[in-house]
This record gives C-alpha cells, structure tokens and sequence, in this order.
C-alpha cells in the first residue's frame, strides 16, 4: 500500500472518470453520456474518497512536516510536488466526502447536458484536491487558477438567469487576485531560485520584500475567501449557480483563501503578517458584522446564506491572524466545520428550490405543516450556522473568538457581536420559512423530503454533531501543522 | 565560401525560392485544374524546409553570401515555427478556397513566397537583404490579402494593407539610411560596433517603427481588424500564423543582435510599444462583435507580451520571447482552423452570435476551440500560462514590474472578450446548423489543441530548453 503514490490517484481519479465521460460523449452522443454520467461520477467520486481516507490511515499524526511526499523534477526550478500535512489533508477530506452528496444532488436536480456537467464538475474535484496537495507553488498556482474553467462553465451553463453576468464576475474577478499572486509568484522563484514550498518556507525575505509579497498574496485570497470589501463576486455567483456548484464553491473553493494564508502568508512573510495583524483584525471585524447586517436584509435565500458565508470567514481570517494556537487552530477548525455547515444549508435551499423554483424568502411560510423532516433537519443546520454548542459551528466560532481575544481584546468583542447578529438572520430566515401559517396556495401540495435528500442531509448532520462533540478528531491532525506555522512565525 | 557551402546554410529558403519558381511554371502550363496538387507539393515543400532548418541546428551560428546572410539557433528556431506554421496553414485551407471559389495555384505559391521572405528577413545579417525579405514577405501578403478580387472587402483590405504596408517599409528605408549614414555600414555587427549619435537613434527608432508594423504592434495596429476582417479566412489563418511570429522574432533580432550595445536607446521605446499593444489589444476587443477582428486584437495584444521579452534584452527575455510566440501561434492557428471550419450554407461566417451553441452542434472542435482560447488567454493548465509566466518573468528580472503590471491587467481585460467567445459556444442556443467540418480543419483544432494542452503542459520541459538553447547562441 505504502508504495503507491496516493496523492497522485486521489488527484487524477476524478480526472480519469471524466475522460471516460467524454469518450461516451463523443463516441456516443450526449444523451448517452448523461444516463453513463450517472453511474461513472458517482462511483469515481466515492472510488476517490475511499482513496483519500486510505491515504488518511497511512498519515501520521505524531510526525512532524509533510507527509505521502511525491517528488518528480519539472521544468526550471519548479517540480511536480505533491505532500499533506494535517491541514491539508483534512481538507482534501472535506472535498471528497461533498462530491459524492453533490453528485447525488445534480443528478436529480440538473437536466440539461448531465454529462458535461458532471465532466465539468469531475474535473473541478481534480483541480481542487490537487491545489490542497501541492507542495510547488507553480503546481498550486496551476491547480488554484485552473479551478476557474470548470466553475465559470457550471455558473455559467447550468446557472440561473443572470447567469452571464456572475460567471464574468466570478471569474474576472478571481483572475485579477490571481494574476498579483502570479507576478509575487515569479518574483519569488527569480529571487531564491525554487519554487518549492517547504524551501520558500526557510527562504528568509527581507521585511520590505515581504510586506509586497504579502499584499500580493493577500490581494488574490482576500478575494477567494472573500474578505470584505472584495466579497461582492460571491453573493452573485452563488445565487446564480446550480445548488452542488454553491456547495462546493461555499464548502471548497472559499477555504483555499483560508488555506492560502496559512501554507503562504504566515509560514514565508512572518514579518509582513505581524506588520498587517491590525488591518486583517479590522476588515475581519467590519467582514463579520457588516455581512451579518446584509444577510439580515436579504429577500433571496441563496444570497443570505453567503453573506452568512462572508461572515464566518471574518472569523476565519480573525483566528488566523491571532498568531495563537487556539485561533489556528480554530481556524482550520472552522474552515471545515463551515464546509459541513453551508453546504448543508445551500442543499436544503436547493430541496425547495428543486420544488418551487425560487428562492424568494417571501414566497414560503409554514413549510414545517408539510415537510416535518425537513423541518428539523433545516433546524439543525440553521442552528449550527448560528454557532449553538453541540454542533461544530460552535466550536469554531468559540475557539477563533478565545485565539483573537489574545491577541486583541477590542477585535474579540466585535467578533461576539456579530454571534449575535448571526443569531438575528438565521432565525428570521427560519421563522418566515418554516414557521408560521401556510398563505401561499402554491406550498399546498409540496412533498417533504425524499430519502435521497434526507440521505445527503443526514449524513451532513451527523458530521455537524460528531465534530461539535469530538472536535478533537479535528485537532488531532491539524496540531502538527499548527504548531509548525506558529513555529515558523516565531510565535 | 563556396556557392555550395553557402546554399548549404541557405538550404530552407534556396529550396522554398527553387520550388516557388518550378511550381509557377507547372501552374502556368496546368492552370487551376492542377491547383490541389500543386497546394500538396508546396506543403511539401514547407515542411521540408521546416525538417531541413531543424536539422541545421547543429551548425549553430554560420554567415554565408559574404556576410549578408547568417543563420542563429535563435533565427533557426523561428524560422522552423514559420515554415512549419505555413504548411500547416495552407493545409488547412484546402477546403475552405474550395467552397469559396478561390481554388487557384497562385494561392499556395503566394504562401511559398511569402514565407520565403519571413526566412530570409530573419536570416539576414544585413540591412539591405533585411529590406529584401521584408519586401518579399510583404508584397506576398498584399496579393494574399486581395486574393478575393471579386470581393469588396478583400480589395479593400488588400490595398489598405499595401499603403500602409508601403508607409511601413519607406519608414523601415529611410531608418536604415540614416543608420547606414551615421555608422557607415549596413551589416549587423558593424552597426553593432558604431559609436552612439543622435543620427543614429533616430534611424534606430524609425527602424523600430517600420517593423512594429509588420508585427502589427501598437500603435502601428491599425490595419490590423480590417484586414484581418476583410481578407479570406484561409489567407488571415497564416498571417496570424507564420509572418507573426516571424515579425517579432525578427524586431527581438535586430534589437539583440544589430542594437544589440544601444540598448539603452530602445528599450523603453519597445517597453512602452509592448504596454500601448496590450491595452489597446484587450480594450479594442472588447466591443468587437466579428470573431476575426477579436482576434486581430488579441493578436495585437498578445504581441505586446511577446514584446516584455524583448524589453529584458538577449540574455532574460530571448528565449521568452520565442516560447511565447510559439505557443501563441500554435494556439492561434488552431483557433483560425475553427473559424474556418464555420460555414452555413456554404458561406463562411463571423460574427461572434454565429458561434452560438457550437457546442451542441460540434462538441469536439468546440472542446478543442475551447482549449485554445484559454491557452491564448494565458490561463493554466493550458500551455499558453507558461509563455505568460516566462515573459513576465524576463520582465520581472529586468526590473520591468510596470509593464508586468500592466500585462496583468491586461490580461484581466482580454479575459472580458475571450469568455464572450467561450460563453457564445458552451451556454447560448445553438443557431441554424452549420455545414459538414472538413477533416483537416478539425484534425488541425484537435491535433493543436493536444498539443496545447496535455503535450506541452506535461513536457513544457522540452520547449522551454529548446527555447533557452536556441537563445543561447
């Protein structure tokens, strides 16, 4: 077993079950690749994820540093490099155990052209695994970047009707962020000669070197994450997208900001991050409560939960720059417990948008007389977004606010704010949903959930609760990588 | 020298010259009836001068004809893209000259010459037979751009070509003159040697003028769109193709090897050509609803890159400019196959909202069209990312972050107009159908687009050092 490179398979599978998509496509035609499609995604996504978790028994949580490490030289200083660390791997995790729900849900949901559908939405899964394995920058950049084409196509094709303008959105967008990163990129290799992450790591910047790198990097993601005030592609392009393309962009693309900041920022600008620890503080802060306050005032339910998104990224970013192994820790914490939460929330608008087709908050009210389950699952979710004990909102939120309130008592007071504010608009997006009498005629006749969907649904609940019980499954495999960062950071 | 040892350095284009002027005796006595056998020996030929300039690498630096001509690893390499980019061009456009009822033998010999006179302007080592190839090159391209005669607007993008082209080469003269004038030679490495004079720049500069023309860089674009629009689609497929990436390995050339101690004197000027051709590249575009002047202007645009390697000078920037160049016209004439493969009717098409749903209608020629446009676009995992990275590179080596910069953004801006191409074909309605694709035109997109994307993106590697070596020398 030892002797396979895991990483690799984990990242081409995917690959491979959409080239066999393909061929059908082409040989046989597009209908027959949507009913193939089916079968083919389904088992390759659930193949892959058998595969990562087997490349997760071969990690090892005692040692130190990267692990699974596949190294092949590839053109000037860079090499195709592939390693895990904890952080990594249990974001890859992350990824693998979404896609086999998200397929499940499209295949239901989406109608026209299944196969370059899934053909689009396997070959993300290969770009976004492989941006968590790499250990060569140009490597990441490729994987990070490359992203793009599959998900500007699923905004774009199968998306709903301001479609056009979200793709372009979501796409020039993340290419300006990116393309800064490119040019520090570059400018790193042509400094020190490697783009190996483990050696750039080591590579002492000079500080005014680093504060410019910093920005850079900062520049492309602070728009993935997003970080307030570049946030604004975000609400657009998850309420245009079809409902697996909002989970993964939530559950997945997002937490590469995240990532970013922890594998680059902290580790090789250390100087430049203590110099921006006040700025980052204030745009997470501004970022928690000001997209609270948005989502309060959404009509469109897509649109609130990714403010609530922008939200509880304020607390990812708030954790990060706390230099404290609690608020690190809290952070990948959260980062993960967020991709469990929202994709769970964007499946549950997707139930009742595959039945009514609109999000209009206003157009439901009393959906609980006629989908009891529902119901309860919706509250669950609702109230782990809110951040309730017992579930893994909490546990995260808890943790980032403690590692933040060390480092600055004013940024963790208005970061507890904005708990209570998340309380305000998850609730009322409950209440007016869900609760009250039924007025709209049209509810009259909707079906509660099917087994598929209390499928999907219940296993993202048992997750929220299984992780907000024993967080420690989490922390466990990320310490090694926290206390390597802080190491690096001098901290 | 003897004639034997010089032709031996002159293979490529002796042999291109020879068959040129056999092929037009066997067209004048066959006619047009002859004219696809006359289109398959002058691929033939072109790729035979392709294979004989590859096998000449091993010679290195050689000059021959008394030092008027002189072939480098960095020339040869260019050279081996033009031909071998030619015959594939006018492979291609065998069933398009048929459909539009241009089939006549003057076509392939026209693309014999003209790509004769890209060799031998980037072979020359002097002035005069620089000017020479250039003119052979030119008056070629005039006659390609017309080569519709009974069509409006190919007459008029072919004399829009030949006066500006003409204003070109008289400013290419008259720089020469007075570079001749102030350093009392016009072979490279004498002028090379000349002391620095006001004289001098100013030819330097006119000189900079008349080839950023042929390059179609900013702001000597403007012919660009219109020809590009008005000439046939076949003919526009090999001036995106060959002459380009000889034009601008060419002005690399002359600026490393000829200016080569002036650099002080050109390198902004290049630099700010370079940052005017992507803005005006991406912007110009944006508002462009015929697929052909879209892409004159990411042509333009995509020269102004190019150019970045040109501003880092010989050492940084040479083999940059090459890996770009050739992996933007790869790319691009994949992308012409395309549009060349586009026919409702029997009439070939243009406009962008004729792209619609291509997708449905042709799903292999779209996912290879697709490929391409990201690849020219400079987006991983296609190949065209590392010709962005390597010239941004050279730059940021060469203390350019403002034009790196500026490549950036332009680069943000160019997107706006490629993804209107890919959102036309993968998410609109598909149209009427489209006529039956020839095979050579959707093998050309194909068989480009695996080599955009799987080959060179895995075995970037062997590019990359062949690049670096031919800069080398």
């Amino acid at each position: 077993m030892t002797g396979l490179p895991l990483l690799s398979i984990t990242i081409f599978l995917p690959l491979v079950g959409a080239l066999l998509i393909l061929a059908v496509r082409v040989l046989a035609g597009s209908n027959a690749a949507s009913s193939i499609s089916k079968p083919i995604s389904l088992l390759t996504t659930i193949v892959t994820l058998v595969v990562s978790i087997i490349a997760l028994t071969q990690f090892d949580m005692a040692k130190a540093g990267f692990q699974l490490v596949e190294n092949v030289p590839w053109f000037g200083g860079s090499s195709y490099k592939l390693g895990v660390d904890g952080m990594a791997i249990s974001l890859i995790i992350l990824t693998t155990a979404l896609m086999p729900l998200c397929v499940m849900q499209s295949m239901r949901s989406i109608e026209d052209r299944l196969g370059d559908y899934m053909i689009a939405f396997l070959i993300l899964e290969c770009l976004m695994i492989g941006v968590f394995c790499s250990l060569d920058l140009v490597l990441f950049y490729v994987f990070f970047e490359g992203g793009l084409i599959p998900m500007f196509l699923i905004i774009g094709i199968w998306g709903g009707k301001n479609r056009l303008y979200a793709s372009f959105k979501f796409f020039l967008y993340t290419l300006l962020g990116s393309l800064l990163l490119l040019i520090a990129l570059i400018y790193m290799y042509s400094v020190s000669g490697t783009t190996d992450i483990e050696a750039l790591q080591k590579f002492p910047f000079s500080r005014e070197v680093q504060t410019w790198l910093w920005l850079a990097f900062f520049a492309s993601f602070s728009v993935k994450l997003p970080m307030w005030p570049v946030h604004t592609w975000l609400p657009d392009a998850h309420v245009e997208a079809p409902t697996a393309g909002s989970v993964v962009l939530a559950a997945v693309l997002l937490k590469m900001g995240g990532y970013g900041f922890l594998r680059f920022s902290l580790p090789m600008f250390p100087d430049a991050s203590v110099l921006f620890q006040p700025l980052m503080f204030a745009l997470s802060i501004i970022a928690i409560i000001y997209a609270s306050l948005v989502a309060f005032r959404q009509t469109d339910m897509k649109k609130l939960v990714a403010y609530s998104s922008v939200a509880h990224m304020g607390f990812v970013t708030l954790g990060i720059f706390s230099f404290t192994e609690t608020g690190i820790q809290g952070a990948i914490f959260q980062m993960i417990s967020h991709g469990i939460i929202s994709g769970a929330l964007f499946f549950c608008v997707g139930v009742i948008y595959d039945r009514m087709h609109t999000r209009e908050i206003a157009f439901y009210g009393g959906l609980v007389h006629r989908m009891p389950v529902y119901a309860a699952l919706f509250m669950l979710f609702s109230m782990a977004n809110v951040g309730l004990p017992g579930t893994s909102g909490f546990v995260g939120e808890i943790l980032t606010m403690v590692g933040g309130f060390q480092a600055s008592t004013w940024a963790a007071a208005g970061a507890a704010l904005g708990v209570i504010l998340s309380a305000v608009y998850m609730l009322t997006l409950y209440r007016r949903t869900v609760f009250g009498e039924m007025t709209n005629d049209k509810l009259m006749d909707i079906k509660d959930v099917t087994a598929s969907e209390v499928f999907i649904l219940g296993l993202l609940a048992i997750a929220a609760l299984v992780f907000g019980v024993v967080p420690s499954l989490v922390f466990d495999l990320t310490k090694g990588s926290t206390d390597a960062i802080l190491d690096m950071i001098g901290r | 020298m003897t004639l034997l040892a010089d032709l031996q350095i002159a293979g490529p284009d002796a042999l291109l010259a020879g068959f040129g002027l056999a092929a037009l005796l066997l067209g004048a006595i066959g006619g047009d009836r002859i004219a696809g056998l006359i289109r398959l020996l002058s691929v033939i030929a072109l790729g035979a001068a392709a294979t004989l300039t590859v096998i000449q690498f091993p010679m290195g630096d050689a000059e021959a004809f008394g030092g008027l001509y002189r072939i480098t690893p960095f020339v040869l390499f260019a050279k081996a893209f033009t031909y071998g980019l030619g015959a594939v061009a006018l492979l291609m456009s065998g069933g398009f000259l048929k459909s539009s009822k241009m089939e006549r033998y003057e076509y392939s010999l026209l693309t014999i010459f003209a790509s004769m006179g890209a060799g031998v302007m980037l072979s020359a080592n002097d002035l005069m037979t620089l000017y020479v190839g250039i003119e052979t090159l030119s008056l070629s391209s005039y006659v390609l751009a017309a080569f519709k005669r009974d069509n409006l607007q190919s007459a008029e993008a072919g004399l829009k070509y030949f006066v500006l082209g003409a204003l070109a080469s008289g400013l290419l003269l008259y720089g020469s003159s007075l570079v001749y004038g102030f350093s009392g030679s016009t072979n490279y490495q004498m002028i090379a040697a000349a002391g620095d004079s006001v004289g001098l720049q100013f030819g330097l500069v006119l000189i900079i003028c008349g080839l950023a023309f042929k390059a179609s860089a900013a702001p000597f674009h403007i012919w660009t769109p219109d020809v590009y629009e008005g000439a046939p689609s076949s003919v526009v497929a090999f001036f995106a193709s060959a002459p380009k990436i000889a034009a601008v390995a060419l002005l690399a050339h002359v600026m490393f090897t000829t200016f080569g101690p002036h650099e002080h004197s050109w390198r902004l000027v290049i630099a700010i050509i370079a940052a005017m051709s992507m803005l005006i590249g991406s912007f110009g575009a944006l508002v462009q609803n015929s697929v052909k002047r879209i892409l004159a202007y990411s042509s333009i645009s995509n020269v102004g890159f190019a150019l970045i390697g040109i501003v880092a000078g010989a050492e940084l920037g040479a083999a940059a400019v090459l890996v770009y160049m050739s992996l933007y016209v790869i790319a691009t004439l994949g992308i012409f196959g395309g549009v060349l493969s586009l026919r409702r009717g029997g009439k070939s098409v243009d406009q962008v909202s004729d792209l619609n749903g291509l997708g449905k209608l042709k799903p292999g020629v779209t996912l290879g069209l697709i490929i391409l446009i990201f690849s020219v676009a400079g987006i991983p995992p296609a190949a065209g990312f590392w010709g962005k990275f390597e010239v941004f590179e050279a730059g940021l080596r060469s203390d350019m972050l403002w034009l790196v910069l500026v490549g950036a953004l332009s680069s943000v801006i160019s997107l706006g107009y490629y993804l209107r191409l890919v959102w036309a074909m993968m998410m609109k309605p598909p149209g009427e159908p489209l006529d039956k694709t020839d095979f050579t035109v959707a093998a050309t997109v194909l068989a480009t687009a695996v080599i955009i994307f799987p080959v060179l993106t895995i075995t970037i590697q062997v590019l990359l050092s062949a690049a670096a070596q031919a800069s080398a020398g």
